[in-house]
């Protein structure tokens, strides 16, 4: 080991952290972050979809711009994964499906998928862009 | 609703939501991790909707743990890079699964309350 340097660059700190800790603090900022827009878009299906588009478009730049493991683990699987929902998602579809929406139900489950792939393309794209 | 605990509670869920997300990509990796997290926690949640009436414990148990706990950004990302077939498979698995997961929570969450 080597005791002269005093000095760890800051990444390669932050790979010293155990990455369940890193994914928790990201997933607890990425929480906020939801619950955020649900108290500025009223919460409800139109809020599910907004962090579902908007975290998809993120995780893709992320991805596309190969970070550092410990920067995917805060970042892209703490705060991206947890700002957006499957399980919201799912309850919503179902809710609406077996609540006589049948038709509501399938534009919000085909909806959010076409929206969250091309937000993965944007995403792509943003990160090619920088 | 003036209740300040709220976002904590919302924070400390999301920590524990996606700590265990990461630990179960950890024993199941790729898609497979993402679909066994979205369907587990589509029934998990579906069963609080109707079954816990705190609205503390809702806050933490649904907006935080257990819609931290899955996850639709690393479902797009990885439908995107597993190409056409297996990427509709994907798309398939985890829509049919979850949304009988859900529904199956929401019905064994009624008859229980």
């Amino acid at each position: 080991m080597d005791v002269t340097s005093g000095f760890v660059e800051p990444v390669a700190a932050l790979d010293a952290f155990p990455m369940a800790l890193l994914v928790g603090v990201g997933g607890s900022l990425g929480a906020l972050g939801r619950y955020a827009v649900d108290v500025a878009l009223g919460g409800g299906r139109r809020s599910t979809l907004a962090v579902n588009v908007l975290g998809s478009v993120a995780l893709g730049a992320l991805v596309a711009s190969a970070p550092a493991d410990a920067m995917l683990a805060l970042v892209g699987t703490g705060f991206c994964g947890a700002f957006t929902t499957f399980s919201s998602f799912a309850v919503n579809v179902v809710r609406a499906g077996t609540e006589g929406q049948a038709e509501l139900a399938a534009v919000d489950a085909i909806g959010t998928l076409a929206a969250a792939l091309v937000g993965v393309g944007i995403g792509f794209w943003l990160a090619a862009l920088w | 609703m003036g209740d300040r605990l709220l976002p904590v509670l919302v924070a400390l869920g999301g920590f524990l939501g996606a700590a265990g997300r990461y630990l179960v990509g950890t024993l199941a990796t790729g898609p497979t991790g993402t679909l066994l997290v979205n369907v587990a926690g589509s029934f998990a949640l579906a069963l609080a909707v109707r079954a816990v009436d705190s609205t503390r414990l809702r806050f933490f148990l649904m907006t935080g743990l257990l819609s931290s706990f899955t996850t639709y950004s690393a479902f797009a990302v990885e439908t995107t890079s597993l190409g056409l077939t297996f990427g509709l498979a994907n798309v398939a698995a985890n829509y049919a699964l979850g949304f009988t997961a859900a529904f199956l929570g929401l019905l064994i969450g009624r008859r229980w309350t």
